[in-house]
C-alpha cells in the first residue's frame, strides 16, 4: 500500500485541494480493483499474506497473563468481587427474598407498587403515578415479579455504582487537565467497544454470577455519566463561582455547595443516561450469569416460546420507560424550598405518604397472600396465545409472498453481490477509499486517524470479518435511511405525529433486540436479511428520532421567509429545511452507524460470517487475547466513522450559523 | 465471612476426630443452569433433592461452554448435563488444566446430528437413508443456494463439522450455521406452517421432540478414528466420512473440591442418574405444561419417588 501511495504523492502536485486528494485516492482504488478483477494483481496487494500479520493475540494474553497472575490483580478483583457479594446478596434479600442477611425481604410487591405510584406522582403528577404503580402491577399479574426483582436488585446496585464511579472520574477530569486527556480516548473506545468484549473479562476477574453481571453493566453505563459531569462543571457561570468564593468556601465547600448544585441538570441526565445503558444489559449479561429478566427471555427463546418471550420484552420497556421518565422529571423538577418554621411533616408531606404506604401494604402482605406474592396459578400471562398469533401472522399468505420475494430480489440480486463486490476489494484500495471519505467530509486529522485505525485492522488478521461486518452496517444504515427519513419528515409535520413517533422511537430502543431476531428469521430464514433487517429496526431509531429533532428545530424566522417567498412545502422542506436541518441529521445518521455496529454484533446469534460470530466464539473459552483484538476492531472502524462525521457535524453548524 | 465460617467449620472438625462423617460444609452448593428445559428442571431436581437432605443450594444462569472454566474455579459446584457431542471438548479442556472431576454418566444416552421434521418425509420418501437425501437434494434448495440443498448446522461453535461431512460424502448440500439454538427453531417453526421440507441439526433429549416428531438421517454408522484417520469409513481419503456416535454419554462434572466440602452431598451426585425418559419428562412439563422449572421440579419429584429416594439414603 505504501507504493501505492508514494506513487500518488510523486504523481499530484501539491497544491491540490482536499476533494481533489480524495479523488486521487478514490481513482488509484478503482485502477487497484480493476486489476484485481482482471487477475494481474499480485496477491500480497490484495491481501496481506497471513505471515505478516503478527501475533496481537497472543501478546495480549500474554500481558493479561501477567497482570492476571503475576500482578496479582485477579487477587484483588476476587476480593472486591467478595464486597461486591455482600452487597448483591442484601440486595437480594430485600428485593427477592435471597437467604441472606439482613433476612427482611422480599418486599410485598403491593407496597413496592404504591411507593413506585407515590414517587411517580411527586415527580410528575398522576400520569407518571400510573405508569409507576401501573408497571408494578403488570410485572406481578404477568407473573414476572420474582424475575423481575432479580434483575432490578443486581441494577439497585450497578447504577449507584456506576453514578458515583463516574461522578467522581468526571470531577477528576474536570479538575485536572491530564485526567481529561487520558480519559477521552478510553471512553471513546470503550462506548464503540462490543459488549462481548466487556464480558469475557467480567467472568474472569468477577466470578460468573450476578457479581460479573453487576461490573459489566457498571462499566457500560459509566461513560456517559463522566462526560456530563465534566460537562455540567465546566459550564458553570463565573458570577456563581465567584459567589461561592466571596463567602469564603474551602476547596470541598466549593464543590459540594457550589459546582455540583450548579451542574444538577448535566449530572441528572448523566443519571438518567446510567439508568437507560443498565437496562439496555439486562439481557446481554444473562451471558455471564445475570439472572432475572434477560436469563429467563433467553431461556424462553431457547424452547421457542415467542409469546413469553415478547411479555419480558415488554415488561423491560416499562421497566425502562417508566425509569426514564421519572428520571427526567427528576431533571426539570427544580428543588422546592419551604418557608422557615413549616413543620416536619408539611415538608416531607410525599415521603410520609409514601412510607405509609409502604408500611400498610406491607401489613396487609401479612394477612392476605395475595397482596404479598402473586402465585404462578394466578398469572395472567398470554404465551400460548401469543405464540398462535405470531405465527398466524407469518402464515398469512401476502406476507409470505412479500418475504418470498424480498428473499428472492433483496437478497440474491442485491445483497449477495454487494457482499463479493466488497470482498473483492483488494485492502490497500478499500483502506484508501476510507481514507478518501474522512478527507472529503472531515479533514487531514480524521483521514490520518482512518488511515491508522483501518491499517490496524487490516493487520489484525480479521480483515474479511471486518469487511463483512461493515457491508451489514453499511446495506442497514441505507435501508434504515430509505425507510426512515421519508417517515421523520412526515412525522415532523406535526406536534402530535411527532411526540407519538418519539415514543415509538423509545419502545424500539428499549426493546431487547433478541426478541425480534426470531421472527427476523421466521420471516427471512437464516439469510443477510434478517440479519440487516434486525439491524435496522435499530438503527432507524436514532435516525428518525434526530430527523425530526433537527425539523423542528429550524428556527422559524427562516420557514417564515419561505413562506413570504412563496415557496411550496416542497420547496421549503427541501430548500430550507432539510439543509439547516442536516448538521443535526447527521448526528443521527452517525448514531444510527453506532447502533448497527451495536446490532450486528447481537445478530452473530441469527448466523452471520462476521467478527461478531467470532467475538460470540471467544465467549465460551478463555480467549481474552483474541476477544479484544475482534473488539479492537469494531471500535476501530466504528471510531473512524464516529470521528469523521462529527467533524463534519461541527464544521457545517459553524458554517450555517447554527451554533 | 464466608471465610471465616469456614474456619470455624475446619476448626470444629479438627476438635471432633472422631465424628461421625465429614459434615457438608453449610455454603451453598452453586448449580449451572443454562437455556435449554431439560438441564434447568434437572438441576432444580438435583438441588431440590440436596436441599432436602439439608444442603443450601443456588442457582445461577451460565453459558454452557464457559461453564466448565467456572466449576474449574470452584464457582460453581457442578455441571449436571456433559454432554459428549457439544461439550466433550470444553469438558477434557477443563479437566487437562486441573480442577473439575468425572462424576460417571447418567444412563440416558445423548445423539446430535442431521434431522428432518416427519413432514419433510412426504417430499423425500427414501429418508432416513443418508443416500435418499442426498437424492432429493433439490427438495431443500432455497433462493440463496441455487439448485444444490440446505442444511442448517449449528453454530460454528459446536464444531460439528458439517461443511466436512458434506464434503467427503460428496453431497449436493450447502451448508449454512446457525447462531444459535433459537435460530435453529426458528427456522423449524418457520417450515411448519406450510411443511416446507427441512433438514437441520438437532439433538436428542431435547423438547423439539415432542413438539415436532422427527427423525435422524440414518449416516454410515460412526466408527472410532472417523474424524481423524482418513482410512476410517467409506471415503478412503477423507475425515468425517461417518455419523455422529448414536449412543453418546451425558456426564455429571464436579468441582475437584466439592468431595471434600460436601461430602455428602458428594456421594448422592455420585448416585444420581437419569434415563432419556425422565429427561424427556422433565423438558415436558415445561415446554408443553407450561410449568415453571422449580414448580415442575417439585412436580416431578413428587411423582418419581421411587427413582430418587434410594440416592439420598
Amino acid at each position: 500500500m505504501a507504493n501505492a501511495t508514494t506513487d500518488t504523492v510523486s504523481a499530484g502536485t501539491p497544491m491540490l485541494s482536499r476533494s481533489q486528494w480524495s479523488l486521487v485516492l478514490v481513482a488509484v482504488a478503482i485502477v487497484l480493483s480493476i486489476f484485481q478483477w482482471s487477475g494481474i494483481l499480485p496477491a500480497w496487494l490484495h491481501r496481506i499474506p497471513e505471515t505478516a500479520i503478527p501475533n496481537f493475540a497472543g501478546w495480549l494474553d500474554a500481558i493479561f497473563g501477567f497482570i492476571k497472575d503475576d500482578m496479582g490483580l485477579l487477587t484483588l478483583t476476587r476480593f472486591l468481587t467478595e464486597g461486591l457479594e455482600w452487597l448483591l446478596d442484601a440486595s437480594g434479600n430485600i428485593f427477592f427474598g435471597k437467604r441472606r442477611w439482613p433476612n427482611i425481604g422480599p418486599i410485598p410487591w403491593t407496597a413496592m407498587a404504591a411507593v413506585a405510584a407515590v414517587i411517580g406522582y411527586y415527580l410528575g403528577g398522576w400520569k407518571l403515578a400510573l405508569l409507576g404503580g401501573g408497571t408494578m402491577v403488570w410485572t406481578a399479574l404477568i407473573g414476572q415479579w420474582s424475575i423481575a426483582m432479580q434483575t432490578m436488585s443486581v441494577l439497585a446496585i450497578a447504577a449507584p455504582l456506576a453514578f458515583v464511579i463516574g461522578l467522581s472520574v468526571g470531577i477528576a477530569a474536570w479538575r485536572y487537565t491530564w485526567v481529561d486527556f487520558v480519559i477521552k480516548p478510553i471512553l471513546s473506545v470503550l462506548q464503540t467497544l462490543p459488549f462481548f468484549t466487556y464480558l469475557l473479562p467480567a467472568v474472569i476477574f468477577f466470578k460468573v454470577g450476578p457479581t460479573a453481571g453487576a461490573v459489566a453493566t457498571t462499566i457500560y453505563a459509566i461513560p456517559p455519566m463522566i462526560l456530563m459531569t465534566s460537562l455540567g462543571l465546566q459550564k458553570v457561570s463565573p458570577e456563581v463561582i465567584e459567589a461561592g468564593k466571596m463567602s469564603g468556601c474551602s476547596k470541598f465547600q466549593m464543590l459540594r455547595h457550589v459546582y455540583i448544585p450548579s451542574a444538577r441538570t448535566e449530572i441528572l441526565v448523566g443519571v438518567n443516561q446510567v439508568i437507560m445503558l443498565c437496562l439496555a444489559m439486562v439481557v446481554l449479561t444473562a451471558f455471564i450469569g445475570m439472572p432475572g429478566l434477560g436469563a429467563k427471555l433467553l431461556a424462553m427463546m431457547g424452547s421457542f416460546k415467542l409469546g413469553r418471550s415478547f411479555e419480558i420484552g415488554v415488561t423491560i420497556v416499562l421497566l425502562a420507560v417508566m425509569l426514564d421518565r421519572m428520571s427526567k422529571a427528576w431533571v426539570v423538577k427544580q428543588p422546592e424550598h419551604f418557608e422557615r418554621g413549616t413543620p416536619f411533616w408539611k415538608r416531607h408531606q410525599m415521603l410520609l405518604f409514601g412510607a405509609a404506604l409502604f408500611v400498610g401494604f406491607t401489613l396487609l402482605s401479612l394477612v392476605m397472600p395475595l397482596a404479598a406474592e402473586i402465585g404462578r396459578g394466578q398469572h395472567f400471562s398470554q404465551g400460548k396465545e401469543l405464540d398462535n398469533l405470531i405465527k398466524g401472522f407469518l402464515d398469512i399468505e401476502a406476507v409470505k409472498a412479500t418475504t418470498g420475494f424480498l428473499r428472492a430480489f433483496l437478497n440474491v440480486q442485491i445483497l449477495i453481490p454487494f457482499r463479493n463486490f466488497m470482498l473483492s476489494i483488494p485492502t490497500p484500495a478499500f483502506i484508501m477509499l476510507v481514507v478518501a471519505f474522512a478527507l472529503a467530509l472531515a479533514g487531514r486529522k480524521q483521514a490520518i486517524y482512518a488511515l491508522i485505525f483501518f491499517s490496524l485492522v487490516a493487520f489484525s488478521g480479521w480483515w474479511d470479518r471486518s469487511v463483512i461486518t461493515l457491508y451489514s452496517v453499511i446495506s442497514a444504515v441505507t435501508l434504515a435511511a430509505l425507510l426512515g427519513l421519508p417517515i421523520a419528515v412526515l412525522a415532523a409535520r406535526s406536534e402530535k405525529w411527532s411526540v407519538r413517533m418519539l415514543l415509538v422511537c423509545d419502545t424500539a430502543q428499549t426493546f431487547p433486540s433478541f426478541v425480534y431476531l426470531i421472527p427476523a428469521i421466521m420471516l427471512f430464514g437464516i439469510t443477510d436479511i434478517a440479519v440487516i433487517f434486525s439491524i435496522l429496526i435499530f438503527a432507524m431509531v436514532p435516525l428518525i428520532r434526530y430527523t425530526i429533532e433537527g425539523l423542528r428545530t429550524v428556527p422559524p424566522e427562516m420557514t417564515e421567509a419561505a413562506d413570504m417567498a412563496g415557496a411550496t412545502r416542497m420547496q421549503k422542506l427541501v430548500n430550507v429545511q432539510i439543509p439547516l436541518a442536516l448538521p443535526t441529521m447527521a448526528v443521527g445518521f452517525n448514531q444510527a452507524i453506532m447502533f448497527a455496529f451495536f446490532m450486528v454484533i447481537i445478530a452473530a446469534f441469527i448466523g452471520t460470517q462476521d467478527l461478531g460470530q467470532e467475538l460470540q466464539r471467544t465467549l465460551a473459552g478463555t480467549d481474552l487475547g483474541k476477544n479484544f483484538v475482534l473488539g479492537i476492531c469494531v471500535a476501530l472502524m466504528a471510531l473512524t466513522f464516529d470521528l469523521t462525521i462529527m467533524k463534519w457535524t461541527a464544521d457545517k453548524k459553524r458554517a450555517l450559523g447554527l451554533q | 465471612m464466608k471465610k471465616i465460617t469456614t474456619a470455624l467449620a475446619a476448626g470444629a472438625m479438627a476438635l471432633t476426630p472422631f465424628a461421625v462423617l465429614a459434615e457438608d460444609s453449610s455454603d451453598p452448593i452453586v448449580i449451572p443452569i443454562h437455556n435449554w428445559s431439560s438441564q434447568i428442571v434437572m438441576s432444580n431436581v438435583v438441588g431440590q433433592i440436596l436441599e432436602q437432605r439439608g444442603n443450601n443450594v443456588e442457582y445461577v444462569t451460565t453459558d454452557s461452554q464457559a461453564v466448565y472454566e467456572s466449576v474449574r474455579l470452584g464457582d460453581v459446584t457442578m455441571e449436571l448435563e456433559v454432554w459428549e457431542g457439544a461439550f466433550g471438548a470444553s469438558f477434557r479442556a477443563a479437566q487437562e488444566k486441573g480442577g473439575i472431576v468425572d462424576v460417571g454418566d447418567h444412563d440416558a444416552v445423548t445423539r446430535e446430528d442431521w434431522w428432518y421434521p416427519m413432514w419433510t418425509k412426504d417430499a423425500c420418501p427414501g429418508l432416513p437413508d443418508w443416500k435418499a437425501l442426498n437424492d432429493c437434494a433439490a427438495v431443500f434448495a432455497t433462493p440463496e443456494t441455487g439448485g444444490k440443498g440446505r442444511y442448517l448446522d449449528g453454530p460454528v461453535d459446536w464444531l460439528k463439522h458439517g461443511q466436512e461431512r458434506v464434503a467427503a460424502l460428496d453431497m449436493d448440500f450447502v451448508v449454512i450455521n446457525a447462531g444459535s439454538a433459537a435460530a435453529l427453531w426458528a427456522e423449524i417453526g418457520a417450515a411448519e406452517a406450510d411443511k416446507k421440507p427441512v433438514v437441520v441439526f438437532n439433538w436428542t433429549p431435547n423438547f423439539a421432540e415432542a413438539v415436532w416428531p422427527g427423525e435422524f438421517v440414518e449416516f454410515p454408522p460412526h466408527e472410532e478414528g472417523c474424524d481423524k484417520d482418513p482410512a476410517v469409513g467409506i471415503n478412503p481419503d477423507a475425515l468425517y466420512d461417518c455419523g455422529n456416535p448414536a449412543t453418546g454419554y451425558l456426564k455429571k462434572a464436579a468441582w475437584e473440591g466439592m468431595e471434600a466440602k460436601w461430602p455428602a452431598a458428594y456421594g448422592v451426585l455420585e448416585k444420581i442418574s437419569f434415563t432419556n425418559p425422565q429427561i424427556a419428562q422433565m423438558a415436558k412439563l415445561v415446554d408443553i405444561d407450561e410449568m415453571e422449572p422449580d414448580e415442575a421440579a417439585e412436580a416431578w419429584l413428587a411423582e418419581n419417588k421411587d427413582v430418587w429416594e434410594s440416592w439420598i439414603q
